[in-house]
């Protein structure tokens, strides 16, 4: 992971300080609550329907240990001994008091961590997949660069009062794992005909009232000019996007509005002017930032040791556990693990304080220190010797994170959602609660395979639901919670919006619906391998509209 | 609404003048954008400084081939939070190279003064007459910046690989 | 929510408070009668016409000093004299999530 240096702390205690400074003026009066929310925004402070919530940054989704800790503490010092990993590899804090905040800042800043640009009209956290740097088949890691861009947007006084929040992904391998299209900017790391690297740069993603699928403005962008080129998107937004309308601001109905080539024009027509000035990536300054990149001193290791296929043939749980959450690693004898943060009956993305503390142990002796935190609400181990995974699986189940769930329909993604969010219409963990209870059975969920369930609890759609394979959307009808459904979105390489299968239905039938859902799938699944993502593109939406309402 | 300069407060040497109104001989001015561009050569021949504000929904493309004549550019920040002024100070100063005073108007408030310097404004209408008092503190709030900017300051990035890195505190 | 300023004709159909949060911690409060504000719904100042829920909620709008984003939420009386929250958010407002924390482990 990425080491601070003395300029990276510097700035961040300066920042802290400010921060400091303002919320005195604030809880003075000097500053009118209008004048300091863009302010607090930009600090990852929201106001919530009980509490302030703080959201931290987790840039790229890495976590080191002491980092892990520190969470804990704020979670116990300053919350109420639990943090939330977000969709975005954020961390949220749902009960925080302004007063303590300045102190709870710079707690975080002692461990290199804050909340800077979570919130408010700026570049947000910087995502990649989170298993840069140890995936097989990524041609490079990804996160060097996203750390590049992190720094270049971070307090850019350009760019801190754009129209709206944009958000941006970078990747670096065919398979998508960090839903570049439905950012407002994704770079993807690939290699040209002759063999060099470069980006492909797409933009003008997002979900909420009005979804759209980013679009390829650059197919090939040298290394050298990715922060000129970032400059170029955002200076023509920020000048271009529309300031009239909250629901119209973001960079996707720019995009649309004017055509992607006509975009794509304007860019260049502002690229051109700068790419040879201040913001060339010399070889020096990526090396530089790449060189303060620890990767871990792995052991030559082969795979597959003796005493791991026996542990999975006298263990069917373990076995499970292995064939769902651990993946291969692009070093041999090595494996990443997935932690299922999706419990039965818990609220997907929620961690304990003491879970946080025991997994941060495990971290330093399993993982080279080091965690992971997943869009899917999931954390990872990204560096465990094969030969330790028994081991590690039986501290894991200790302390409640040993799901075998990884994937699979109790895995669902959810937004806070009306328990805790003042923008939402209907709640969303109490929807995804109950449906991992009808499903708790492992057989049951291994029989039908992978299958992503999304909820949001509103149409700015934090649960991602329109790309989920089962979506769900809360929405109020006259008072009460009802839900649409949609199906056969993907958040992949091959990214597609979900389609409605028909009428809102009620709070207490949402469970039914997936099982009518799931019941329709295993009936017309031509072999069992198909996963219900294909069935769905090749039956199409109408059986399971007809099965779905068949009875309502 | 006081005005600062060179982090002091000072009086305006400028005079905003009405788009109805003549100009006045051999004194500072300001004149709409729309007033400059209908009578462009009355105004830039006329003797005394010149200054337009320029609103911050047109090009500064537009404005481009005057610049040579005008000793101040006004921009303008509706709300605090419409930050296309920004872009067009950054546009001014670098692209266009434009050197004369670059004013900031509207909602200019303490907490963006850092980033208005960076953008490369050098006058400031404040808003508050408690924020123009509390300007050099404000402006000095951060000495480490991650990107460059109008203000020529050298960015992290640029310092780290010329080996300026600041003593550890 | 939308600021109630922002209405400009303020409907209301039957009895209303007005809630904010709190500034320092975020709690949520209700307007009081005496000008002040309380965690507690049962002292809240209730109003039954439109334009006694606006000038309640332009006189709190304007003490952001102590609570932010104050807007007209509409409650339900009780017989006996029982004030309760009348919508779902209100509830969740008042009674907090509907779902139980996480339990923190033993450790």
């Amino acid at each position: 992971m990425y080491i601070y240096d003395a300029f990276d702390r510097r700035l961040l205690a300066e920042r802290v300080l400010e921060f400091r400074d303002q919320v005195s003026r604030r809880l003075s009066g000097e500053l009118s609550e209008e004048e300091f929310k863009p302010l607090r925004l930009m600090n990852g402070v929201y106001l919530q329907l009980h509490a302030y919530m703080l959201r931290i940054a987790i840039p790229y989704g890495t976590l080191s240990t002491p980092q892990l800790r520190k969470l804990a503490e704020i979670a116990r010092k300053y919350d109420r001994g639990y943090g939330h990993f977000t969709t975005r590899q954020n961390i949220q804090f749902h009960w925080i008091k302004l007063a303590e905040l300045p102190d709870a800042m710079a707690e975080l800043a002692s461990v290199g961590m804050h909340g800077m640009q979570t919130s408010g009209n700026n570049v947000r956290n910087i995502t990649t997949d989170q298993w840069a740097g140890v995936a097989p088949d990524e041609i490079e890691d990804p996160r060097i660069w996203a750390e590049l861009i992190r720094q270049h947007v971070t307090l850019h006084p350009e760019f801190s009062f754009m129209p709206r929040k944009f958000k941006i992904a970078v990747g670096a391998s065919d398979r998508d794992r960090a839903a570049l299209r439905i950012h407002d900017m994704a770079l993807r790391l690939h290699r040209d005909a002759a063999g060099g690297t470069g980006f492909e740069v797409m933009v003008g993603g997002g979900l909420g009232r009005t979804p759209y699928l980013a679009q390829t403005i650059k197919p090939f962008l040298p290394k050298r000019d990715a922060l000129s080129y970032v400059e170029a998107v955002l200076r023509t937004y920020n000048q271009f996007g529309r300031r009239d309308n909250i629901w119209k601001a973001r960079i996707k109905i720019l995009v649309h509005d004017l055509g992607a080539a006509a975009f794509a024009k304007e860019v260049e027509a502002e690229w051109r002017s700068i790419k040879d000035g201040a913001l060339v990536l010399d070889p020096a300054i990526v090396a530089d930032i790449a060189g303060r990149f620890r990767y871990p001193d792995y052991e030559t290791l082969d795979d597959s040791p003796p005493g791991l296929a026996a542990t999975r043939r006298n263990g069917r749980v373990f076995d499970a556990w292995l064939s769902n959450c651990v993946t291969n690693h692009k070093v041999p004898g090595y494996a990443i693990v997935t932690l299922s943060l999706k419990p039965e009956g818990g609220t997907p993305g929620d961690c304990t304080a003491a879970q946080m503390d025991k997994l941060a142990d495990l971290a330093d002796r399993y993982s080279f220190g080091e965690v992971r935190v997943g869009h899917e609400q999931n954390l990872a181990l990204p560096h465990v010797a094969q030969r330790d995974l028994p081991a590690l699986w039986r501290e894991l189940d200790a302390i409640g994170l040993a799901q075998t769930n990884v994937n699979l329909i109790s895995d669902i993604i959810s937004c806070p959602g009306l328990d805790y969010c003042s923008l939402a219409n209907a709640r969303s963990i109490p929807i995804a609660q109950e449906i991992t209870r009808r499903f708790r059975d492992l057989d049951r969920q291994r029989n039908l395979g992978r299958l992503h369930i999304n909820v949001s609890g509103c149409i700015n759609a934090c649960g991602h639901h329109h790309v989920g394979h089962i979506g769900i959307l809360g929405v109020e009808k006259n008072g009460e919670e009802f839900y649409q459904i949609t199906l056969g979105g993907k958040a992949d390489e091959n990214a597609t919006l979900g389609t409605l299968i028909g009428p809102a239905v009620p709070y207490a039938q949402v469970a039914d619906v997936v099982e009518d859902i799931a019941a329709a799938y295993l009936d017309m699944r031509d072999k069992p391998s198909e996963l219900f993502i294909d069935t769905v593109k090749r039956v199409g939406i109408e059986p399971f509209r007809e099965r779905v309402y068949a009875a309502r | 609404m006081p005005l600062v300069e060179n982090g002091q407060i000072v009086q305006d040497r400028y005079r905003y003048v009405g788009d109805e109104e003549p100009i006045p001989e051999r004194v500072p001015v300001i004149v709409t954008a729309q007033r400059f561009l209908a009578d462009t050569d009355a105004l830039i021949r006329r003797d005394g400084s010149l200054g337009v504000l320029w609103p911050n929904d047109r090009r500064i493309a537009e404005l481009a081939p005057w610049l040579g004549h005008l000793a101040l550019v006004a921009l303008q920040f509706p709300k605090f939070r419409d930050g296309r002024a920004y872009s067009q100070a950054r546009l001014l100063r670098e692209t266009y190279r434009f050197r004369g005073t670059l004013r900031a108007t509207g909602d200019v408030l303490r907490d963006q003064f850092h980033f208005l310097i960076r953008a490369g404004f050098d006058s400031f209408e404040v808003k508050k007459p408690a924020d123009a008092g509390a300007f050099a503190q404000a402006a000095s709030r951060y000495s480490v910046v991650y990107q460059p900017s109008a203000d020529g300051q050298v960015p992290a990035l640029r310092r780290r690989v010329q080996r300026a890195a600041p003593s550890e505190s | 929510m939308t600021s109630p300023l922002d209405q400009k004709k303020i409907k209301i159909a039957g009895p209303v408070v007005v809630t904010a949060n709190r500034v320092d911690d975020g709690a949520v409060v209700y307007r009081s009668p005496d000008g002040g504000w309380t965690t507690e719904l049962g002292g809240a100042a209730i109003v039954i016409d439109a334009d006694s829920a606006r000038s309640l909620a332009e006189a709190a709008a304007g003490d952001d000093l102590h609570a932010i984003g104050p807007y007209i939420a509409p409650v339900k009386l009780l017989p006996g004299g029982n004030v309760r929250p009348g919508n779902l958010r209100e509830l969740i407002r008042r009674g907090g999530p509907t779902i139980e924390l996480p339990a923190p482990l033993e450790s």
